[in-house]
């Protein structure tokens, strides 16, 4: 890293897309609906159910409104980038491939200290968990490694290995700058701050500040209307994306402090029923026993 | 004799579970070989982050030859129960030999096993092993996970070595088969590595950058670390935790000292040793004593010095730390302590950004947002705890009497508002472990009196045995109305400890409650104390009222319900205290039957009394006057309770107000049984009525006084009359009026023992 131009934001993405497809992965695009990580999307949530194997990479844009900062934290965003890879039956030598992905990226693990540190991963909205690590790198962490032990409440067979990059911070280690805004985003002159600063400063604003509560209520409750809906017509992957809409509107009510902690689990619990549903119904749809 | 080695590769097995895993390998381990019977010499367990090892010295190369016998049928049973036994025994017919059982020509199975192959029986063992091994949580994974009853471990095994003498042990477990083979350090060392036997296995793994021994690297990481703090001119907080933490998530340990902005020890230092030590795993470092300007930091990085602070700060913390790495890297660790710095620079900023944020917001204002956490459905919110604990701690800071601490009221009311505010600042949001330290921190910069922000730091306080007990007034009874509300509520509303299940730590604020009063010698009624608790939280909250009041209605109380609901809420919370007392003592050697005696008087709700009753008691008992005093008051006690009647009337006093309130010294018994005698008393008869004639008062008095002491000496006067009264006169006498008498001068010594304590409760 200390003689050649380090690699820029979309640089990164790149040299990962090229690595997994290589690796066999199916390259998505990110999902076309907000979501707080990249386990929402279906080809992470959905896939990892049922016997078919199936390899995937995508890019996933996560939002998680109260996590905003008005653009002044330089470490924290309401809208940032996950890499996600989805790897089912998850392959023996997964460890390996997910530290060559490190090397492919400019990471040289004899020049750093990279650790698996335990971490469990469970997901109450999604009736999910898994075991697993954080990835470290000389301390910071970079990737979540889970193997889905259950999705949906039910349990995941074959197991599907997750890895979850955290896309803004490998690149400020990769690139060593203080500030996710400073990144260097195109390695041509456009830096991150450029393309998003504004966009932190006015969606935080609208998260925490102006954002109608009674709509979102709304919203939540038709989502979960709608949910319903789907699941009586037999359509779980429209099902399912309702389930996601209404988790991020449920995020968004938070960030507006308007829901009190008691209800909080009860607006959970309501998401996890959709999600469950949703799961459930795609099983059933797809002819898999639990 | 043959040495046996065992090796579990596994990815990385959390730190926190490898010294269980080791005991359970080795017990696991143990079990299979005794099951066979061989006995290993040494057994040696280690663990790595990846992987479990096992080492068994001296293990015979068989199992011993064994000899059963089997008794079959009769010789004159049918063909086929024969042939069944035969089977069941794989024996043929010819080998059976016949005895006589019984009279009965009866046909027996000799069964000579040879032994077994200790090979075998390895091969058979380490399947076993894996598959009964109790990780605390286990996972499937791979292609074998397409069925649920795949192997679970801890996370994914991946290679099994095991080798006896030279000797592969072959075994297979879900496809994966036992190999020479291993590996060595996940970057250091490329490929597999041959392992030729239990002797070479610790020395080719070092060559491969794995010290497999933990211990070893536990060394290497307490020293190293120690030593990477000196040579900066350095002292290294020691935390054996993070020794053995760090050991469990590296094969080839390398400390490396970094640096960290001075900037950042405005922050207080509880939060950046906790910053680095519970998510980075990084020691701290602080200045040698007499050396604050040392250890390289200019003069001017060493801040507030002259701040005051609420605690002594004699030991500052430097702005350095140590981290552990996994590897000896190319550029002697440059890049990696570069990486750990800034890591722990923007954790720091994080924190200062909070410690900043959070002094924005009044304490008073912080408060406020109470009313949005729940303490408990059926109890309201934190807010509302927070109005009770300070209208009860107001209360008993206003209490008058002698042994009691004086605060100021106002004080003790500002700080029991004040001390769950930091509950919903940044900072305890991110490190709840902080709760009450950071208030105290934060009461402290809104230059709040320290007696408040004392308050505010320490009312959790104690926390379990052998925490320190606060003693400054405004504390204690901040920190005694906060557990006394939690005991008085949950007991309300009926949410007791039950057997192993007390999800609300209510044991443990019961202790807390005992220590308080007893390490402040606090006096006064426990009893007032309890109703005082219970009576603010039925006035606060309606529904808690209503329920107290059904629970007289439905014990058949007709008028004032509520007043006698909390009585009985009380005096069960008292039983509880008491029953926790008996526990908290039992380490200081008190007898919890002793407990029992004096509590079973009833009327004793004064904790220091009660236990320098107890105390004295136990003192007294253990004497051989107490010993024979006691055997003397048992038999009093079988006499009256076979007789009945007199039992009924000396007991009867006790059960009203005036008995169980106020202390039951006066005893109105007394004189019950001084009716003037008919006939004339036998002499050691009349020894006892003089004997108790002169106890009796003395007694009382002692006991008024508090000399417990002294009221033992005075009841081991009747130690002498009451044997010999035994010994000469017979209660049970034809004459009415005789026995009459004496069942009452009986009852009477009963009476007087019962002044110190029910020695029916007396346990031997």
């Amino acid at each position: 890293m200390a003689d050649t131009k380090p690699l820029s934001f979309q640089q990164i993405i790149l040299k990962l897309h090229n690595y997994w497809s290589d690796r066999g992965c199916v390259i998505l695009q990110p999902y076309d609906m907000e979501m707080g990580a990249g386990t929402f999307h279906p080809a992470t949530t959905l896939r990892a159910l049922g016997p078919d194997p199936w390899n995937a990479a995508f890019v996933q844009a996560c939002r998680r409104p109260t996590d905003g900062r008005y653009g002044e934290n330089p470490n924290r965003l309401q809208h940032y980038y996950q890499y996600q890879v989805v790897l089912k039956p998850s392959p023996p030598d997964i460890q390996q491939l997910y530290l060559d992905s490190l090397v492919a990226i400019g990471i040289d693990p004899m020049l750093h200290d990279i650790r698996f540190v335990e971490d469990d991963w469970e997901s109450p909205t999604l009736g999910a968990w898994g075991l697993g690590w954080e990835v470290w790198c000389d301390g910071m962490e970079v990737t979540q490694f889970t193997y889905f032990q259950q999705m949906g409440g039910f349990d995941c067979k074959p197991v599907a290995g997750e890895l979850t990059y955290g896309l803004e911070r490998l690149a400020m280690y990769i690139q060593n700058v203080d500030s996710v805004y400073d990144l260097d985003f195109n390695g041509n002159g456009v830096s991150y701050g450029d393309i998003f600063l504004d966009n932190e400063k006015q969606m935080s604003a609208w998260n925490f500040e102006v954002a109608d509560t009674e709509t979102l209520f709304d919203l939540f409750n038709k989502a979960v209307v709608e949910c319903e809906n789907c699941l009586e017509a037999k359509l779980p992957i429209p099902a399912y994306e309702q389930a996601i809409k209404a988790s991020h509107v449920f995020n968004l009510l938070q960030a507006r402090g308007v829901i009190s902690v008691q209800e909080r689990a009860s607006y959970m619990g309501r998401v996890r029923d959709l999600a469950k549903g949703s799961c459930e119904a795609h099983m059933i749809k797809n002819g898999w026993a639990a | 004799m043959t040495d046996f080695l065992l090796e579990l590769l596994s990815e990385e097995i959390p730190a926190r579970m490898q010294a269980k895993a080791r005991a359970d390998l080795q017990r696991l381990f143990t079990e299979q070989m005794t099951a066979a019977g061989l006995k290993a010499g040494a057994i040696t367990v280690w663990s790595t982050p990846r992987r479990l090892a096992l080492i068994a010295r001296g293990l015979p190369a068989q199992t011993e030859a064994v000899s059963e016998e089997a008794k079959g049928p009769p010789e004159a049973a049918p063909d086929q129960a024969v042939e069944g036994f035969c089977r069941k025994n794989e024996v043929t017919r010819d080998q059976l030999e016949v005895r006589d059982v019984k009279g009965r020509p009866t046909y027996f199975a000799v069964i000579n096993k040879p032994g077994r192959d200790t090979q075998d029986v390895l091969a058979e063992a380490i399947p076993a092993i894996i598959r009964a091994f109790p990780w605390p949580k286990s996972m499937r994974w791979g292609d074998a996970s397409a069925s649920t009853e795949s192997l679970r471990w801890v996370r994914p095994l991946s290679g099994i070595v095991a080798i006896f003498g030279d000797d592969l042990v072959p075994c297979e477990i879900d496809g994966m088969t036992s190999a020479y083979d291993t590996v060595g350090h996940r970057f250091h060392h490329d490929g597999m590595i041959t392992i030729g036997n239990a002797d070479d296995y610790v020395e080719k793994l070092r060559a491969c950058h794995v010290i497999v021994d933990h211990e070893e690297r536990q060394n290497i990481i307490r020293d190293g670390a120690a030593k990477a703090a000196s040579d900066a001119g350095l002292e290294l907080v020691e935390d054996e935790g993070l020794v053995i933490e760090n050991a469990g998530l590296t094969e080839w340990p390398v400390p490396l000292l970094g640096a960290f902005d001075p900037a950042f020890l405005d922050v207080p230092e509880e939060v950046i040793q906790l910053t680095a030590r519970v998510n980075q795993k990084y020691f701290v470092c602080k200045y040698p004593p007499n050396a604050q300007d040392g250890g390289g930091a200019p003069p001017s990085a060493v801040p507030a010095a002259t701040s005051p602070s609420l605690r002594d700060r004699e030991e500052k913390l430097a702005p350095y730390f140590v981290c552990t790495a996994n590897i000896d890297a190319s550029d002697g660790g440059k890049a990696i302590v570069a990486g750990n710095e800034k890591v722990l620079a923007a954790r720091l900023s994080d924190a200062k950004f909070f410690w900043e944020l959070d002094q924005k917001t009044a304490l008073e204002d912080h408060a406020k947002k109470l009313s949005n956490i729940v303490f408990h459905e059926k109890l309201g919110t934190v807010a509302d705890k927070v109005e009770r604990v300070a209208k009860l701690a107001e209360w008993l800071a206003s209490l008058e009497g002698t042994g009691l601490l004086r605060a100021n009221p106002e004080q003790t009311k500002q700080a029991a508002r004040l001390c769950k505010a930091d509950l919903v600042t940044e900072m305890v949001g991110e490190f709840p472990e902080l709760q009450g330290l950071m208030g105290g921190y934060y009461a402290e910069k809104e230059e709040l009196p320290v007696e408040v922000s004392q308050a505010i730091r320490d009312h959790y306080k104690p926390v379990g045995q052998g925490d320190d007990v606060p003693t400054d007034p405004v504390t204690v009874w901040v920190s005694l109305a906060d557990k006394l509300d939690t005991l008085a509520c949950f007991f309300a509303i009926d949410e007791k400890p039950t057997g192993s299940k007390d999800p609300f730590a209510l044991r443990r604020a019961g202790i807390a409650n005992l220590s308080l009063w007893h390490d402040n010698k606090l006096r006064g009624s426990h009893l007032k104390v309890l109703r005082q608790a219970i009576a603010i939280a039925a006035e606060q909250m309606p529904t808690l009222k209503e329920r107290l009041e059904n629970l007289s209605k439905a014990a058949g109380v007709s008028e004032n319900l509520l007043k006698r609901a909390i009585d009985r809420e009380a005096e069960e919370l008292w039983g509880f205290l008491v029953d926790r007392l008996k526990v908290q003592q039992r380490e200081a050697g008190v007898r919890h039957d002793l407990i029992d005696a004096v509590f079973a008087l009833g009327g004793e709700d004064d904790l220091v009394r009660l236990l320098a009753r107890v105390k004295a008691l136990q003192a007294f008992v253990e004497t051989t006057d107490g010993e024979n005093l006691l055997a003397g008051y048992k038999r009093a006690s079988n006499i009256l309770k076979k007789e009945g009647a007199g039992a009924v009337r000396v007991e009867r006093s006790r059960d009203t107000d005036e008995g169980r309130h106020g202390l039951s010294t006066s005893l109105e018994t007394n004189g019950e049984g001084l009716k003037p005698l008919s006939y004339t008393p036998e002499k050691a008869e009349k020894t006892l009525i003089d004997a108790l004639d002169a106890a009796q008062p003395q007694v009382t008095a002692a006991i008024e006084a508090e000399q417990f002491e002294q009221a033992m000496t005075a009841l081991a006067a009747l130690r002498g009359p009451i044997d010999q009264f035994f010994e000469d006169v017979t209660v049970n006498d034809d004459d009415g009026a005789k026995r009459e008498a004496r069942l009452a001068l009986l009852a009477r010594f009963r009476n007087a023992v019962h002044q110190v304590a029910d020695f029916s409760k007396i346990e031997g």
